[in-house]
């Protein structure tokens, strides 16, 4: 009972009506937060933290490196998530949000690789190395941008979240078949990953614990950008209505 | 269904254009290379297979918007859709017929450019089979992005940012078959890993496709 009361509560900010009254009053909270959490964890990061022994200060990169490469992945796996509630289910909501969410994920994974290269320069001794996260990350930045560009061709909206849709479906194949495929090819210059919950030894405490709240910062930040952009979104299509009613009535 | 294929297969062929192009444009891609990297033997001879296979794919993205274009314009494809045949079956002969008249043709010619290119003499047989297990996924997936991009006035462009992502795992594993049949590697487990994503995708994407032109001619 109390389950499927749950349940019913969750589908009803599929209007959008709903969805814009809690997000509205979600976001000063969010902005806040995110920011609070970016500029103490990137200052405790910066400052607070010692240098590696071996990589000096540019191991300070990681405070933004990490974060964003998780973003871009998850801003992804988020889309998904929304073109699937889409295709099923028809909420126009979801689909608004899929489309508010890529241009955030293009630019995380711009940020990730960016700031990858400015750490490789010294490290490695080259910006760009064809190794199969760089690559694949770069595979994903493209599984992006054709995203984009096809929601941007089409001119009737619901034609464009269907179509966008199963691209994104298509694509997220692809993109995981990609990542294994360059596995393959090319031996990899990468470290391996620097946090996962099953594994005991992860990146040292001292720098582990500000990591963690600027990837908190990250999230907010990913979150509250896809509500204000939805919200955008949800009354540019208000507004075209509005326009249409008009055009119709004159 | 062979109605259909055999009407695709005779509009390509007496349309002209279609896989004549394709062909001038692999053989030009392979000429222009040399001019790029400098003639030297063995330096082409190692990057043979990776040329070939790219300009087979590259050649092969060039009729694409012609496996729906034109149906699209009078009117053919809401027939078809309509049609008791299901549209996944239309779309599946659809890349069927395209490879027929674009990848076979690019898989036959391939070893002669490949002589251009010095490649490696136990290489021919390897580069031909990859070509021809790994082709008809590029078609397949040609014909996905088609029907995504039917509807619009300038397509083209789009089609190629939207399907060359979808191309990399082939083009990995088919160039890797290549190159190793070339220096005489072991090459099993890319060869499989080719075939594996070509049925794949012949098997499932047509119904993606199938669902993108159904909403296309909504």
């Amino acid at each position: 009972m109390a389950a499927s009361e749950k349940l019913n509560s969750l589908w009803s900010y599929a209007n959008p009506r709903k969805f814009l009254a809690v997000t509205e009053r979600m976001l000063p909270g969010l902005w806040a937060l995110s920011g609070a959490c970016l500029i103490v964890g990137l200052i405790w990061g910066f400052f607070l933290t010692p240098d590696d022994y071996r990589q000096g200060s540019t191991v300070k990169i990681i405070y933004l490196h990490v974060p964003s490469a998780l973003m871009a992945i998850n801003g992804w796996l988020m889309m998904l998530v929304m073109s699937l509630i889409w295709l099923i289910r028809r909420h126009h909501v979801s689909a608004l949000a899929a489309r508010a969410a890529a241009p955030i994920g293009a630019t995380m994974t711009v940020i990730a690789l960016v700031t990858g290269a400015i750490w490789g320069q010294p490290m490695w001794g080259t910006w760009w190395a064809w190794d199969p996260r760089l690559t694949s990350f770069l595979i994903l930045f493209l599984f992006y941008l054709g995203y984009m560009a096809l929601w941007s061709a089409i001119e009737e909206p619901d034609t464009a979240a269907d179509l966008t849709s199963v691209l994104c479906l298509v694509g997220s194949v692809f993109a995981l078949l990609s990542r294994y495929a360059v596995n393959f090819w090319n031996q990899g210059l990468h470290q391996g990953a620097s946090l996962s919950l099953d594994k005991k030894e992860n990146v040292a405490d001292v720098f582990y614990i500000p990591l963690l709240v600027c990837i908190a910062g990250f999230v907010l930040l990913f979150i509250a950008l896809v509500f204000y952009r939805t919200g955008t979104e949800i009354r540019a299509r208000r507004i075209r209505a509005l326009e249409a009613r008009e055009r119709a009535g004159a | 269904m062979i109605a259909l294929l055999l009407r695709d297969l005779r509009l390509a062929v007496r349309a002209g254009g279609g896989f004549g192009l394709g062909l001038a444009f692999f053989l030009i891609v392979t000429v222009l290379v040399p001019f790029g990297v400098g003639p030297e033997t063995a330096l082409l001879s190692s990057i043979a297979p990776g040329v070939l296979w790219l300009g087979a794919l590259l050649a092969c993205l060039l009729s694409l918007d012609r496996i729906f274009a034109l149906d699209w314009e009078d009117g053919t494809l809401d027939l078809l859709a309509t049609a008791p045949l299901p549209l996944e079956a239309v779309v599946s002969v659809k890349a069927l017929a395209h490879w027929l008249t674009t990848g076979l043709p690019l898989v036959l010619v391939a070893p002669l450019l490949g002589v251009l290119l010095n490649l490696a003499p136990q290489g021919y047989l390897w580069l031909l089979v990859s070509l021809a297990l790994g082709t008809p996924a590029l078609s397949v997936l040609g014909t996905f992005g088609a029907a995504l991009t039917v509807g619009l006035k300038r397509g083209g462009l789009l089609l190629s940012l939207l399907v060359l992502p979808l191309y990399v795992p082939s083009l990995i594993f088919g160039a890797e078959v290549a190159r190793r049949g070339a220096l005489g590697m072991e090459l099993t487990t890319p060869l499989l890993l080719l075939a594996g994503i070509s049925a794949g995708v012949i098997a499932l994407l047509p119904f993606a496709s199938a669902a993108v032109l159904r909403v296309n001619l909504r």
